[in-house]
This record gives C-alpha cells, structure tokens and sequence, in this order.
C-alpha cells in the first residue's frame, strides 16, 4: 500500500561524509554492478559504445564548488542515492501500490511486477534520487541492497550495501539511524550531519557529514622557511634587462 | 519538465470532452435524440481519447487497470477513479438521452460533478508537487477547472456563459503566469539548502556525475522551448481567450463557433506546452540548471 507507515521499527539509512568522499566514483560502479547482476531489472545503458550513451544508476556522485568571501575555493564531492525519507512522497503519488515503505526497517522499495511506469513517483522525489528503466519500462532505485544487508550466504562483512562496501576512503557509513546509540547515529551527533532539502518536509533517513574547514596558514608558511633563500620579486641580470628593455617598448604591458 | 506531447494531448481533450460533459449533464443544452447522439460522441470521443493518449507515456501500459488501486493517497489514482465513474454515469445518462428521449436529471447532475471532480484531481497531480514550485500553487487546480469549464460551455453553444468563462479563464492564466514566476524563488529551495554546502560562501555545481545526459535531465530540465515562453504566452493567450470572446461577440454563426473552438483549441495546447515546458524541477539545481 501506498499509505506510509507511521513509524518504522528501524530506520536503516546511509550516512555519507563530505569530508573524506575523494569522487572516485567506486561507490557508482560497485553499485551499478551490483543492481544489474542482482535482485530486479537489471540497470541498462542505452547507446553505451555510441556518440550518445546514458544509462540508469541508483547513485551518483555529483562536484561542487563553494568559494568563500576570502581564500581558496573548496571542492566538495558530493555522492546522492535515495534518502529512504520518513515522509517519502514518491510513496504516496504511486498510483498501484508498487512503491512502499517497509515497516521492518524503513526501506523505500518498488515492486517491479506492479510498476506501471508512469514517472510520477521520481516527479515526486526533489533528490533525483529515481530513474525510469528505459529497457525495463519500470522504476529504478536505491534498495539499499536488501538482498545483501540480509543475506546469509555472504560473509558477515559484505552484508552492507555494495556502495559502502567498495568505498576506499571510508566515506560511506551504513546502520540504524532510529538508535540513537548506532554508530551512526553517534556519528552524525559528533560531525553535525544534516539533511537534503529540510523545506521540502520529506524528512530523510540518510544524512550528511559537512566538509571540515580547511588549515589556515597563519604567518610563516613553515619553521623552516625563514632559513630558505628569499624569492626575489624584481628580477636581476639578463631577466632585468630584458624587463627593462621591454618595458620601455611602446604598447603597454599585459 | 519535459514536455510529453502524450501529458499535453491528454489533458487538453480531456479538460475539454470533460467540461462538455459537465454541461450536457446539467442539461445545458437538454438534447435527445441524434441531437444529443453527435453532442456525446464529441465529448467522449475528447475524454476517451485523452485518457487513452495518457497511457502512451506509460512504460507498462497493460498495467494500467493496477492504477485504480491507490485512491486513498494518489491524486494519480484518485483521477482514474473519478473519470471511469464519470464515463460510466454519463454513459447511462447518454443512453437514456440519445434513445429513450429522456433526461434523467439526478444521473445528469451526478454525472457532471464526476466530470468536474476528474478534471479537479488531474489538476491535483501537478499542484501537489512541491518538487516543482510553478505547479504547486492553489491556482493550478482553478487554472484546470476554469479552463474546461470555459472550453465546455464553447462546445455546449451557451455563448454567453462561455464568454464570461473565458474572460475568467484567461484572468487566472495571467494570474498563473505572474505567480507561478515567483514560485522557484519563493520556494526558498536552492542549490545551498540541496547540497547543505555554501555556508559563507558562493556555492556552484563543479561537474557533473556523468559525461552524457540521463533519465532525470531529459525528464525534469527543458530548456529548449524556454527562450520562446514571451512569445509562446502571447500567442497561446490570443488564441485560447481573446480570438473566441471577440468571434462570440459577433452575431452567431456556426462557422464563427467552429472556428471559436478550433482557436481555443490550439492556444490551450500551446499554454499546456508552456505549463511543462516552464516548469523547474528542484532536481535541476544539483546540475547547476533549471
């Protein structure tokens, strides 16, 4: 059913850090692979070796520049999956019944025997967070690797999803972030994690880590530099003639 | 949004064959007989056949009958509901019209606050999107209704409810036009509160995740048509409301009416363009668009 639970037992999420995220992509691919050879419709491309490729990802990592009033720009790699919102309003736009929330531990999930395609449910997401199938006609999205997080047949360390799993820089955190005493919920009280979007009301599960500021260099550049040989800033012998010379030049300098 | 031409279709006729059927409903004009026969055909054929249009967007058509489950939270399902009702109880209405010379009144009624309440729960689908701040103002649902109101008294020949209607109708389109502008900004929703970065400072998408384009550009970020939209609104609103007032003014005529309807007609379809085409998804700020 299409009508949301009110409260979910758990409230499995990801929380992803900003600060150590390296935007190497691992957590795309790993994904992608995963999704593809896994549970569901497999994740197609269309035209992949043509002029024209695109194809369906649950989970993108996006770069963002923030320039302060003062100093260096800051880039910031920014990976985006579904947030498994609380107030999810993919859910309740779905006109069958084929997206649900699920009570047990608050994954938004699709039923891909009753999607009809119609696209209402990623209109309804603000985070992009769903992709329509071209091959499959059905919706695509972020199950959290619930055939994985359960899976008994794997060994215990692989049972988080495969985009935690592959991330080299440990900037992907998977857990229960209803307990307040999870790891990741303690994580996100530590760091000040925050959500997507709060205006939008849809109140994510999945959080996020905020970059933290950058080293300032105040005075010396290092305890050793005073012992390092000046740079001079107007040039001697040849280079000073020449800057001479040239500057004597009609035409101005650049 | 991308603008489907599917979407467009359907809910021009739709709006249209639905605001018909609210008149011949209400009796509006009372016709029998092969009168009343051409007067239903033309309005289910419009209803039908933008309900039709509607399921070639879809990616698994042959499931659409699982669309009438949800109505308890989807405006979506809520509209297949209320037009299937609205068909049926004006088909029997149209029976009893069309062969036995009768007008039962209490089915008609009944029938025209269905074809009402359809056209108010497509209108639902867009206005409840707060993904999509154009749409997501109380004015999308009187924008609907008006509309087809005003393209069903056109199509019933009342004259002069229709041009009262489309005086009306073109006043809440302006009214659209001026609020729905504001919308994004007012929404207080940008690519700072998106990304939760930029906090003292300017913030820009850097790059992409993706070299090529994807199912989520393509649907939400339209910028094609955009650069037109002045234009598009002036032609649009000539057409759909000042060329039919004017030829509604004139002595009336058949042909005058046939050519008040097809100019309607038109502008409709080119403002419902416009509805798509203008509307910025919020998705559009994490790629630094619009």
């Amino acid at each position: 059913m299409t009508q949301l639970p009110t409260t979910t037992n758990r409230k499995m999420g990801l929380v992803i850090d900003l600060d150590t995220c390296v935007g190497c992509h691992a957590c795309v691919i790993s994904c992608k692979g995963w999704n593809t050879e896994n549970y569901g419709a497999p994740l197609s491309d269309q035209d992949p070796y043509g002029s024209d490729p695109s194809g369906t990802f649950l989970n993108r990592v996006h770069s963002f520049e923030v320039q302060p009033e003062q100093g260096t720009a800051q880039l910031t790699h920014f990976p985006k999956s579904c947030l498994h919102c609380e107030d999810a309003p993919c859910v309740t736009v779905c006109p069958t019944g084929a997206s649900y929330k699920r009570v047990e531990d608050g994954i938004v999930l699709v039923n891909e025997s009753d999607c009809i395609g119609c696209g209402l449910c990623a209109w309804a997401c603000p985070y992009g967070a769903r992709e329509l199938d071209l091959a499959a006609g059905v919706m695509k999205k972020c199950t959290l690797c619930v055939d994985r997080i359960y899976n008994e047949t794997l060994p215990e360390e692989d049972r988080v999803p495969s985009c935690v799993r592959s991330c080299p820089s440990g900037a992907r955190h998977f857990g229960d972030l209803g307990d307040a005493n999870s790891d990741v919920s303690k994580l996100v009280a530590d760091r000040g994690g925050f959500d997507l979007m709060p205006e939008m009301g849809t109140k994510p599960v999945n959080k996020y880590l905020p970059p933290r500021p950058k080293d300032q260099i105040e005075g010396e550049i290092d305890i050793l530099a005073p012992l390092l040989a000046p740079v001079a800033d107007t040039p001697g012998g040849f280079l000073g003639w020449l800057d001479t010379a040239l500057g004597k030049l009609p035409g101005g300098s650049s | 949004m991308h603008p489907a031409p599917s979407v467009i279709l359907f809910t021009t006729l739709s709006g249209l064959g639905f605001g018909l059927l609210f008149f011949l409903g209400l009796g509006l004009p009372d016709v029998t007989g092969m009168v009343a026969f051409v007067f239903f055909a033309i309005a289910f054929a419009l209803a039908v056949g933008g309900l039709l249009a509607s399921t070639f967007h879809l990616g698994h058509p042959e499931r659409a009958i699982k669309a009438f489950s949800q109505w308890k939270t989807s405006w979506l399902s809520r509209e297949g509901c209320c037009a299937v009702a609205a068909l049926l109880v004006m088909g029997l209405y149209a029976i009893g019209a069309v062969f036995f010379d009768q007008s039962w009144r209490a089915l008609g009624l009944l029938g025209a606050l269905l074809s009402l309440a359809t056209v108010f729960t497509t209108s639902m689908i867009y206005a409840q999107l707060k993904t999509i701040p154009r749409w997501n103002m109380a004015l999308v649902p009187v924008l609907f209704l008006t509309l087809s109101l005003a393209g069903g008294a056109l199509l019933a020949g009342q004259v002069n409810m229709a041009t009262g209607l489309l005086v009306l109708a073109g006043l809440v389109q302006l009214a659209y036009w001026v609020q729905g502008d504001k919308a994004l900004a007012k929404s207080g929703t940008t690519l700072a509160t998106a990304t939760g970065l930029g906090g003292g400072g300017t913030i820009r998408a850097f790059e992409p995740p993706h070299t090529g384009s994807n199912y989520l550009l393509r649907e939400f970020v339209h910028v094609v048509g955009r650069k037109h939209s002045q234009k598009l609104r002036v032609i649009g609103f000539t057409l759909a409301f000042v060329l039919p007032v004017i030829l509604l003014l004139l002595p009336f005529g058949h042909l005058l009416a046939l050519i008040a309807v097809l100019s309607h007609l038109t502008g409709v379809i080119s403002t419902r363009w416009l509805f798509f085409a203008e509307a910025e998804h919020v998705v559009g700020l994490y790629y630094g668009k619009r």
